[in-house]
């Protein structure tokens, strides 16, 4: 193990190292901190300048009442579940059925079809944004979730393809096989022998897209406009502009928006760090 | 009877051709949606470059025309120079999340909870980050400026200052990002053969030497894992620009994926074609990258067989 384990130190390192974790975290989570801080002050500590003091009383029940029954973020907050979940399911379906595909069966255009989806996935999103958004003008689609859902799920797909092609390609191919001396169906293969076997897959990827998808920002400003379809990233501007200025609303606001994928990330941390790895190791 | 006679020889052909169908059909779906929403766009997008073009209108062609416009634009000119600041500053997220990771692999008590919360950050989004951040800068009240006074210097304005303002941001984007390259290693670091690390240690070797002939050639891959995605997120910056200045003060933090954003959608006028021929430029840029990453993975392939 590397750097050496602190256990064989002496006693002091030890003592050390266990004082400067937490002040190490306090400081890297600092600006954190700060805004959990601020979401629980009174609106008067701003006009006073307390900005950094303590909460001269602590508002957190009114500050987040505020936003979730005199705002529309709980709007925002709907339609990016119902964004981010339909894209989830959309992207891992497709990715399945395409890994599976390239993860197993040997043709020409294998390797060339797979790095075309690698190589989507890393092209800037600029280049695709005047056409996308006239798509989806002309399908009908500007400034609803639908249009916003079938980009992500395309644009997903590139990176999930990936995931899933080279989780696919590690499984053992004996059992493939044996099911084919066996006579099963090619489909059935995929069904009953290739999906059980993805679970640990499409878990760390539906997390992971999870998190891509709430987050995303440029999407979302560039095909969608109202609190009727937009997210809640694109939606805390407009709720920040009926805030202005009032930092204690703004900062409920904020940790509201950014708390889903959070809860997701500490509920499902094993599999998401799998996700996010996948290849860091071999 | 008809049914009879017509259904079998069919059913025989895809049986007989299962093996090669198959795949093609479990690949039709995504290749679609990939063609329509990625392939095609990619293409349009260079073609669009070459009209002038409202988004509404007609579109006229015009050639060239929009790229030598490029040429004289100083905010174009600006957006480049401070894309190029990302792509060099981002960069050191890598070492900061190598340091982050060593630094956090130990086996104490309450060390997942740690990592996890260090890895926090990335979690959160951009837009969040970028909101912060910006209260953090903020000239009187915020927390660095309160920092700098406790110390006795004058306060400073870092996103109102042209000179700062990029620098401002990119901080805080290499917050995120630095979690994100430490979890990488934290893995990696996972994966480091014991034993190589015993025999080296039996060498003598320790410290940087240690870190730097045994440790560090093991994290190659998560290396080029943080390397590609360090880059794609620098030239992709975008929402924490947008939210901490929205481009300015005096246009100064514009970068080309935000300036072209503005370009083509913003009050300043819908110049479809100019927008899309500064996507085009980001683009080639980025292919540069692509290639390499391309050209690694490719030779991996060809190797794991």
């Amino acid at each position: 193990m590397f750097p050496r384990p602190i256990q064989t130190q002496p006693r002091a390192a030890q003592l050390t190292y266990s004082a400067v974790l937490p002040i190490a975290l306090t400081l890297w989570l600092l600006p954190l901190i700060a805004v959990a801080i601020f979401s629980v002050k009174p609106a008067v500590d701003f006009t006073q300048g307390n900005y950094w003091g303590m909460p001269s009383s602590f508002e957190g029940l009114t500050n987040y009442g505020q936003v979730f029954f005199d705002s529309d973020m709980p709007r925002y907050l709907l339609n990016s579940v119902l964004i981010t979940v339909p894209t989830v399911i959309g992207a891992v379906a497709l990715s399945c059925m395409a890994g599976f595909a390239l993860g197993i069966y040997k043709f020409r255009a294998n390797l060339v079809i797979f790095f075309m989806f690698v190589a989507g996935n890393f092209v800037p999103f600029q280049i695709l944004m005047v056409p996308v958004r006239d798509l989806t003008l002309d399908l009908g689609l500007y400034n609803t979730k639908t249009g916003l859902v079938l980009f992500h799920i395309a644009f997903q797909t590139g990176f999930c393809t990936l995931f899933m092609r080279n989780f696919i390609r590690a499984l053992p191919f004996a059992l493939i096989e044996a099911a084919r001396v066996e006579g099963v169906a090619e489909w059935r293969i995929f069904w009953y022998v290739v999906l059980p076997l993805m679970k640990p897959a499409i878990a760390a990827l539906s997390v992971l897209i999870f998190t891509f998808i709430w987050n995303d920002y440029f999407w979302a400003v560039v095909l969608t406009q109202g609190p009727e379809s937009q997210p809640v990233t694109a939606g805390i501007t407009s709720f920040n502009a009926q805030f202005r200025a009032a930092y204690h609303m703004m900062s409920a606001g904020s940790i509201v928006a950014a708390l889903p994928p959070v809860a997701m990330f500490f509920a499902m941390q094993k599999h998401f760090i799998a996700g996010l790895t996948l290849g860091a190791v071999k | 009877m008809a049914v009879t006679d017509t259904s079998p020889p069919a059913r025989s052909w895809y049986k007989r051709n299962e093996i090669a169908v198959t795949p093609w059909l479990f690949l039709a779906p995504a290749i679609l949606f990939f063609l329509v929403y990625v392939l095609v766009p990619i293409y349009q997008s260079f073609s669009i470059s070459l009209y002038n073009w409202d988004g509404l209108g007609e579109a006229r062609y015009v050639g060239l025309e929009n790229y030598v416009e490029l040429f004289d634009d100083s905010a174009f000119e600006v957006s480049l120079w401070n894309n190029l600041k990302w792509l060099l500053l981002y960069l050191l997220a890598i070492p900061a999340g190598l340091f982050i990771a060593l630094f956090l692999n130990q086996t104490v008590a309450g060390i997942r909870m740690y990592k996890s919360l260090f890895f926090f950050p990335f979690v959160i989004s951009q837009v969040v980050v970028g909101l912060v951040f910006s209260w953090f800068y903020l000239p009187n009240e915020g927390l660095l400026n309160n920092i700098v006074t406790f110390f006795g210097f004058d306060p400073i304005n870092v996103l109102g200052d042209p000179a700062l303002a990029t620098y401002g941001i990119i901080i805080a984007g290499l917050w995120p990002q630095t979690a994100y390259c430490m979890i990488l290693y934290l893995t990696g670091l996972n994966a480091v053969d014991p034993e190589q690390v015993e025999a080296a240690r039996l060498d003598g070797a320790k410290g940087w030497k240690m870190l730097w002939y045994v440790i560090i050639p093991q994290l190659k891959p998560a290396t080029f894992i943080a390397f590609v995605v360090t880059i794609i997120g620098a030239l992709r910056s975008f929402d924490l620009i947008s939210i901490m200045t929205n481009g300015g003060p005096f246009g100064q933090t514009r970068v080309l994926s935000f300036y072209m954003f503005e370009k083509a959608l913003s009050e300043y006028g819908f110049r479809m074609g100019y927008g899309a021929a500064i996507a085009v430029v980001l683009f080639l840029i980025m292919l540069c990258f692509i290639a390499y990453f391309l050209f690694s993975m490719w030779r991996e392939e060809k190797e794991g067989r």
